[in-house]
């Protein structure tokens, strides 16, 4: 019997910081801008095990792009991109009051993490396929969807593509490469691994992403994507989202005793990575890389894009219960708009003026946009789906019990 | 007694439960130092410590597969499933494992363990955050299953729960968590610390399973209900003017048939009223005992009122909701005959 030994504890890991504490970050190990080497897109996983331990940087302290992974991008390219992140991001503090003031029931943003979808986006073609969480818009908005069908479902109004059906922000757009974001954690991720192995079995060029927050990689469907990904050599990108935070709970409980979220790829096989995720040209390279690797049948690649979730979760929640206040504002990495924008100062592509005056155009825009949504309705007034629209889509065909109880409820 | 919400109430359950006995364990996502998105665990890894009270991963079937070993081991865990929406993931943990393990090992195992979580709508949660998936438990032979529908209840039920000796599915109408809801979203939000069934007795005063409650005495139609239906079908009672005995089950699995068929047999009428969809939903079942067992003293085709056979949807929640409307039509349509 192991009576002679010590009694057991439970470990529980803990975040460093929680309210009234002060952030410190300072074991978090940040390689220099340019540091990590690019490999050629058909190297073998296991040459690049270090990658899932440091993190490809473009971006340096002084807004220089600096390395092997900068170039990627014209300036002209460049601009739009800090464009479609001041979009977004004027997008989501328009929606978010619009929840506050009762036009709509809910509402997630992405604070703090727009570089991550908005520059992916660029790395896709036409045909490729995202499965999205609720927090990667930005491949809406850099891919051209229109912001008044997103206001549209966001407020479940009559012109909603969804017909009132989903929670607000779970668009779909097969269009748009934008596979219907489900609610349940994870459930995508494997899916996306489907898509890809359906492109290979059809003969297709194909590609598809998916895509998970930290905390949800610890749902069976992450484990079930790496398996299927592995062994098929899908041509996927499977993405980690790691913003350190799972509504209250840090991302140490997902990720447990390894090092890091894409170290998970080495028991698979699959080649992993970490990027910065708040440096929209690391993250664009890093995405093309990956993309041209499945594109090529060179098999998938697992990306962890190191990030901060800088507002709450979710309308829902108030995250001054469960982490500092300072957090954020201590965050190393930065802030992904102003990163960029230092950056094309720096080149002399930008200034602080055409900046101002992009962001009052934005916000014109915008609020241009929003106006239209609510003259159609919001989730509160104006016009709204038709009661019927609910018993349609059920199936194909409308069975019998379901017309039935349609006529009963009287629509 | 004490006049609390719904949630402090299950909070209160749990500091009792785990004051008493240092075998209960209390874990699921958000759980611990946040004390639960709901905040039903508010409080209790401060006192109790982060063994006994802690934030899972965020993976369902292993919340419900750990907590089987433990529960196998000897412990008495007390877990939360986020929403009922998200159950699925541990679908098999439940009803492969939990649910069936004293009776394939002949008693050599057994699983007394609770799974808490909110069900049911009301909230313009969507699908993902409004599902009523008692029916899918109730199906699953060796799994008891509860549903309390105001705070006194919702202590008393889960104290009960946790000394079950078998894996109980406890769900929690979330639409009233913080007040009654009698299906009148237009008007102003009620609050249990008004209500009388928002007087909680001190203590660990066990509310036993297996037991209804009358909630509205009756002589009309006997009206059988659960969650948040209770005081819809009050309402509706209230406002047709029909003399309706609404009856809180509390208690699904095991079934207090007993007070069911005492009812019926006085009233001769009875309808059946539940959120979640028709189809082979727990309504259904109901109405087969009702049969077999007051058949000859109805005097009326027996009526359910129930959610639609689609997805919960988002604009549409009150077309969706079987609210007092609907209800009342049924009680109307019961009198008829
Ligand atoms: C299967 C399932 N379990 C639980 C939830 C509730 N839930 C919604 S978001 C969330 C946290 C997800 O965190 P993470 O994966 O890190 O993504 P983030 O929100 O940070 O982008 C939880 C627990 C859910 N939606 N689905
Ligand atoms: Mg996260």
């Amino acid at each position: 019997m192991g009576s002679d030994t010590a009694p057991l504890s439970l470990n529980v890991p803990e975040p460093g910081c929680r309210p009234g504490d002060t952030p410190d970050f300072s074991d978090f190990e940040i390689p220099r801008a340019g540091e990590v080497g690019r490999p050629d897109v058909d190297t073998d996983p296991d040459a690049i095990r270090d990658m899932a331990f440091s993190i490809v940087r473009v971006l340096n302290k002084e807004g220089e792009a600096v390395g092997d992974w900068a170039g990627a991008l014209s300036v002209e390219e460049l601009r739009e991109g800090l464009r479609h992140m001041m979009t977004l991001r004027t997008f989501d503090a328009r929606m978010q009051i619009a929840q506050r003031q009762g036009k709509t029931s809910f509402y997630m943003q992405h604070l703090g993490e727009e570089a991550v979808s908005c520059a992916f986006a660029r790395a896709l073609q036409p045909g490729d396929m995202n499965f999205p969480t609720y927090r990667q818009a930005g491949l809406l908005i850099a891919s051209g969807y229109p912001m008044l069908t997103m206001m549209n479902q966001i407020y479940s109004n009559a012109e909603d593509p969804l017909a009132g059906r989903q929670l607000p922000i779970m668009y779909s757009s097969k269009e748009h490469g934008f596979f219907s974001i489900s609610g349940n954690l994870g459930t995508q991720f494997v899916q996306s691994v489907g898509w890809a192995m359906a492109s290979a079995i059809s003969g297709d060029t194909k590609i598809s992403t998916g895509w998970i927050g930290d905390g949800s990689t610890a749902e069976n469907d992450f484990h079930a994507a790496m398996v299927f990904a592995s062994t098929y050599k899908a041509p996927v990108v499977l993405n980690i989202v790691n913003n350190q935070w799972a509504i209250s709970t840090f991302q140490g409980i997902a990720r447990g005793g390894v090092g890091t979220f894409a170290a998970r790829g080495h028991g698979f096989g699959i080649a992993s990575l970490r990027v910065d995720g708040n440096d929209y040209l690391a993250v664009h390279a890093v995405a093309k890389w990956a993309a041209e690797r499945a594109r090529l049948g060179h098999g998938p690649t697992l990306i962890e894009h190191v990030t901060y979730r800088a507002g709450g979760h979710s309308t829902s929640d108030d995250p001054a219960a469960y982490r500092s206040k300072q957090e954020a504002a201590a965050w190393p990495l930065g802030d992904p708009i102003e990163r960029l924008k230092q950056h094309l100062i720096k080149i002399g592509e930008w200034s602080e003026d055409r900046h101002a005056q992009a962001e009052a155009e934005i916000l014109d825009t915008v609020i241009s946009v929003q106006k239209e949504a609510e003259a159609v309705g919001t989730l509160t007034g104006g016009k709204a789906p038709s009661p019927r629209d609910m018993f349609e889509g059920v199936y194909e065909t409308m069975p019998a019990h379901l017309i039935r109880q349609r006529q009963e409820a009287g629509f | 007694m004490a006049q609390m919400t719904m949630i402090e109430a299950i909070r209160e359950a749990h500091d009792v439960a785990m004051a008493a006995d240092d075998k209960v364990v209390v874990f699921g996502e958000d759980v611990g130092f946040f004390g639960g998105v709901f905040r039903c665990t508010a409080g209790l890894q401060e006192k109790y410590g982060k063994s006994r009270c802690f934030d899972a991963p965020i993976n369902e079937s292993g919340i419900v597969g750990t907590a089987i070993g433990m529960a196998a081991y000897g412990l008495k865990p007390v877990i939360e499933i986020q929403f009922a929406d998200y159950v699925y993931p541990a679908y098999d943990q439940i009803v492969s494992e939990a649910a069936r393990l004293r009776h394939r090992s002949n008693g050599d195992f057994t699983c007394p363990l609770v799974i808490r979580m909110p069900t049911g709508g009301g909230i313009f949660g969507g699908q993902t955050h409004s599902q009523s998936p008692e029916a899918i438990f109730t199906h699953v032979s060796g799994l008891k299953v509860v549903i309390p529908s105001n705070p006194r209840d919702a202590k008393g039920l889960l104290l009960a729960a946790i000394e079950d000796p078998d894996p109980v599915i406890f769900l929690e109408p979330k639409r009233l968590y913080n007040g009654p809801f009698d299906g009148h979203h237009d008007k102003p939000i009620e609050s249990w610390k008004k209500h009388p069934q928002g007087d909680v007795p001190e203590g660990s005063e066990i509310i036993p399973l297996g037991k209804a409650h009358v909630q509205r005495e009756g002589v009309d139609v006997t009206v059988l209900a659960y969650g948040t239906m209770v005081y819809v079908a009050e309402a509706a009672a209230a406002e047709t003017g029909v003399d309706a005995e609404v009856i809180d089950l509390r208690t699904l699995m095991p079934l207090d048939l007993d007070t069911i068929v005492e009812s019926v047999k006085k009233t001769g009428r009875c309808v059946v009223v539940h959120e979640a969809t028709r189809t082979s939903g727990f309504g259904g079942e109901l109405m087969s005992l009702v049969q077999e067992a007051c058949f000859y003293h109805l005097e009326a085709p027996m009526i359910r009122v129930t959610g639609w056979d689609t997805p919960y949807p988002h604009a549409q929640e009150w077309e969706y909701f079987p609210g007092p409307g609907r209800v009342g039509e049924a009680l109307r349509k019961v009198m008829e005959d």
